[in-house]
Parts: C-alpha cells; structure tokens; sequence
C-alpha cells in the first residue's frame, strides 16, 4: 500500500451478547456495559459497547492492512468519542499516512451509524 | 476544576499474570479475531510464535490486575460515576504467547485539568519471563466537571 491510499474497509456487526462476551474475555464487567436497566439509568441509551472492543476492531483492521501478521502492529494511540451499541454495523475505515523505511503509518476511525466512536486513531506498522 | 496532582509520579506494585491458552483464545473470540494463529498451536509455531500467540490488543488482559489499584486508589480520588475512557496508547515489542508470565508495573504519569475536565493519565510497562518488554500502554482518564 501507497501513501494516500485506502486500508480495506473492516465491517463488524457486534450481536446483542459482544458485551458480555467482551466483558468475560477481559474482565471489564462494568454494568453499563452489560445491564441495559442500569446503562438506562444512568442515562445512556442502554447497554453501550465497551471502547477498547472498539480499539480491538482498528487493531484488527490495521493488522489486516499489513499482510495480517500481529506482529507488524508496533504502536497504535486512540481516542474514545461517542458510545457504540450492539446490533448495529461498525465500519473501521483509514487511510496510508506515511510509508517509509519498512514502516506504515495510518490515520484510522471507526464509525456506527455516522458516528465516530474512535476517532484520531494512528496506527504504525512494520513491513516485513 | 481544580485537581490534586501531588501523586504524579506515584507507582503501584508489579502484577504477574500467567497466560492461558484457553484465556487467548476466548478473548480472540470476543473481538472477532479468526486468524488461525491466535487459536491453533501448530499454525501458531509453524509462524514462528511458542505457542498461541496473543493479539496485540490482549494487553489489556493482562494489564487489568495492574490497572485496577491505580485507578481505583482514593488517594487519586478518580470520582467514577463521572469517569470517561478518554483515549489509549499502546506500544508492543516482543509478542505475547501462551505459557508465557507477564509482569505489569504502573505509574500515574500526569493528573491535570482542561476546561471543566480533570485528566488523569497512567503509564503501564509489561515485561515478560525473560525480561523482554511486551507492551507499554498510556491509559487517559477523563472526569466530566461541571
């Protein structure tokens, strides 16, 4: 890939339980994560996808951009922005920055439902 | 807002975590990650890893008993029903594979304010039974004012 040209389009749609699997694969058994009762509660449209399952979806992405091999992902900085919820498409979408020296930089978001819920993501890889 | 910052600088004991098989598997699982690497021992070691390697993202495995005291410590005073994930960095070295024993310090690198937020930001270092580092993480905290 070409500095300037587009990683390939990951798309995810998270089925009602990702949270609850999310929350038992890593131990963040944060309610809002899981109760959509207590999500409502507290204000929120109801249970919320947990943000570094969305950081896991740009990792993936930018991985699959780099020939698929985990090792190539050497730094990857995020920000959390709007909430995501199941059962609703996730698109991670980015584009070649830099390509130099056996290295790649990309600039990466990921979107629901025209909202940006990892926004300023930028990743950087080694080819090998 | 006005925050305390007399801990910048504060670290928390090393946390040891034993990766399983069956825990980078799961966790592969749950962010829809299929690579037979992540999974299948033999593909896994044909690829040049000691055993199931874990994604990169796995970190935060591993880095949760570390990360717990920290942001949980009242010392810090991190008002949680206020708390946001604002933003996360991590930079990986050497990968991590099953079998492997990770230990985990953190310290709090900064505590500052902007606007009506107070940001309290942490740095992890991983190293592994070798002494090998494996990833090093900046996890910023955000506490809504206002």
């Amino acid at each position: 890939m070409r500095a300037g040209e587009r990683i390939p389009e990951l798309a995810v749609t998270p089925d009602r339980y990702v949270p609850h699997r999310y929350a038992g694969a890593s131990g963040d058994f944060n309610p809002i994560h899981i109760d959509a009762e207590f999500a409502r509660a507290v204000g929120l449209p109801g249970n919320i996808l947990h943000g570094l399952w969305g950081m896991a979806q740009v990792a993936r992405a930018s991985v699959a951009s780099a020939g698929g091999d985990p090792r190539a992902l050497r730094r990857l900085s995020v920000q959390f922005r709007g909430m995501g919820v199941p059962e609703q498409e996730v698109t991670v979408s980015g584009t070649v920055r830099d390509r130099s020296d056996g290295r790649m930089v990309l600039d990466v978001v990921a979107e629901q439902a025209g909202n940006q819920i990892i926004r300023n993501a930028e990743a950087e890889l080694e080819l090998s | 807002m006005s925050v305390d910052t007399s801990r910048i600088g504060k670290s928390y004991p090393a946390f040891e975590y034993e990766v399983g098989r069956e825990k980078i598997r799961e966790y592969a699982s749950a962010v829809g990650e299929g690579a037979p690497v992540h999974h299948d021992r033999e593909q896994a070691c044909g690829a040049g890893f000691r055993d199931v390697v874990a994604p990169p993202m796995f970190c935060v495995v591993y880095c949760a008993g570390a990360m717990a005291p920290a942001v949980l410590d009242p010392a810090i005073g991190i008002d949680f029903a206020r708390l946001l994930h604002g933003a996360q960095e991590f930079v990986w070295s050497e990968p991590v594979c099953a079998g492997d024993v990770i230990r985990t310090s953190v310290n709090v690198k900064d505590i500052y304010d902007k606007g009506p937020n107070a940001f309290y930001v942490f740095e992890s270092r991983s190293t592994n039974q070798d002494g090998s580092e494996t990833a090093r993480g900046t996890w910023t905290n955000i506490v809504r004012g206002g």
